[in-house]
């Protein structure tokens, strides 16, 4: 079987998979890093969203084979070594971006993509970028307020 | 998924090689092809991604004002790199499926796989672009042949794509709300011998031209010169999110706010 070594969240780690195998899974189950969610597995929900060489992919659409040799950023490369968590997931706390949290993997991952491609989004930047990405809970405007104020905007005036 | 051979060749000679072997299919970025395996409805012997292979990625401009857009290039890529010398053509990639989508499916993928619903057959008819194969060029008017269906033979790969860039044009799209696909799209292109007016998402047979919209605005570039004119005749897909009817009118509508927007 084909042996797979990506840079994971800094990390260089390698698993052995089949041709078939999806990133997604070669990262859960071959790697262990159970952070990233499968909820459809159609590429529609945008629970698996992870960086790879740094833009934002749905990792059960993408063959864990064409991820060979690739920097690979998961949600558990955000919080810092000691716990502590990034601006994005401390924002996703602060302003209930989350209520049973299968989402918010893929969320926090495509909001650390829309912000380092535009750094100061309006709401509805916020809201056309994650449209792939689906949460059956929060009714989104929790998830919105959190990644304007990660972003260090006033929430209360930009949801107006 | 049923399992495959997988290879991934660094040079369009090295994939054209590949493509020989039996029950080869070309993948390009795999958003549709890899939720299409998945549900078992393909079950390719092997995959030769085209991902690798740099020479047909990224956008560039020769001197006779064409715009050619390698085969493995992104939505994304498309988006980014074509926005100043082809707005309308970076729009359109701008807004195929979701951000993550636009990051791995290419326009060669979309093009060899044509979608009735997709967005880059409007633009690549819509244009009179000639798509580029490792043996042949051939041109959009002849490529499209039909739902999911086109010119290229079973090993052929599409390595560019030459769009002849318009004075203005235009893409309106309709968007089914779920899928993110066109429930009806229309390409608008004002050259100067001629505008070509291409929809997607309407037909059974796929992308089509509307001819008397284009002899209408040849004459008369404006809303005005379309809006006297019946719905397309056709084979108009119906299904829960909208009649034949219904498409067909979006048809005219959607053409019109082209024209406007190119300034008609």
């Amino acid at each position: 079987m084909p042996n797979v070594t990506m840079t994971i969240n800094g990390r260089e780690m390698s698993t052995e998979v089949e041709n078939r195998t999806l990133l997604s899974t070669a990262l859960r189950e071959g790697l262990k890093l159970t952070g990233t969610h499968i909820g459809c597995d159609t590429s529609q929900c945008g629970a698996c969203v992870v960086h790879v060489d740094g833009v934002a992919v749905k990792s059960c659409s993408m063959l864990a084979v064409e991820a060979d040799g690739a920097t690979v950023d998961t949600i558990e490369g955000q919080a810092s070594p000691d716990g502590s968590l990034n601006v994005i997931q401390q924002a996703f706390q602060d302003h209930h971006g989350l209520q049973c949290g299968f989402c918010t993997p893929g969320m926090v991952m495509s909001a650390s993509a829309l912000l380092k491609e535009n750094p100061k989004p309006t709401e509805q930047e916020v809201r056309d970028y994650l449209e792939g990405n689906i949460c059956r809970c929060t009714g989104y405007q929790g998830i919105v307020n959190a990644i304007l104020a990660a972003s260090g905007q006033d929430v209360a005036i930009a949801a107006e | 998924m049923y399992n495959f051979e997988f290879s991934k060749p660094e040079t369009i000679q090295d994939a054209v090689e590949a493509m020989k072997s039996d029950g080869a299919q070309a993948l390009g970025g795999g958003q549709t092809l890899l939720p299409t395996m998945k549900q078992r409805l393909a079950s390719p012997e092997s995959l030769v991604s085209l991902c690798g292979v740099a020479e047909m990625v990224g956008v560039c401009e020769d001197d006779a004002g064409n715009l050619s857009v390698g085969g493995a290039t992104s939505h994304a890529q498309v988006a980014d790199q074509a926005a100043k010398s082809y707005p309308a053509l970076a729009a359109l990639a701008a807004n195929i499926g979701d951000p993550a989508v636009r990051n791995r499916g290419t326009i060669g993928g979309s093009l060899a796989n044509n979608d009735p619903a997709a967005c880059y057959p409007a633009a690549a008819l819509g244009s009179g672009a000639s798509i580029i194969t490792n043996t042949r060029e051939i041109a959009a008017d002849d490529y499209f042949t039909g739902m999911f269906e086109t010119a290229l033979a079973e090993d052929e790969i599409i390595t560019s794509v030459r769009f002849p860039v318009p004075q203005a044009a235009n893409y309106q799209k309709f968007d089914q709300p779920a899928s993110r696909f066109a429930l009806v799209g229309v390409f608008v292109a004002k050259y100067a011998d001629g505008v070509r007016v291409a929809v997607t998402g309407a037909s059974n047979g796929g992308v089509f031209r509307w001819s008397e919209a284009e002899a209408a605005l040849g004459g008369d570039f404006s809303a005005a010169a379309v809006s006297g004119l019946g719905a397309p005749s056709g084979d108009m897909i119906e299904d829960l999110h909208g009649s034949g009817a219904y498409r067909a009118h979006l048809v005219g509508v959607l053409t019109r706010r082209a024209v406007e927007a190119c300034g008609g």
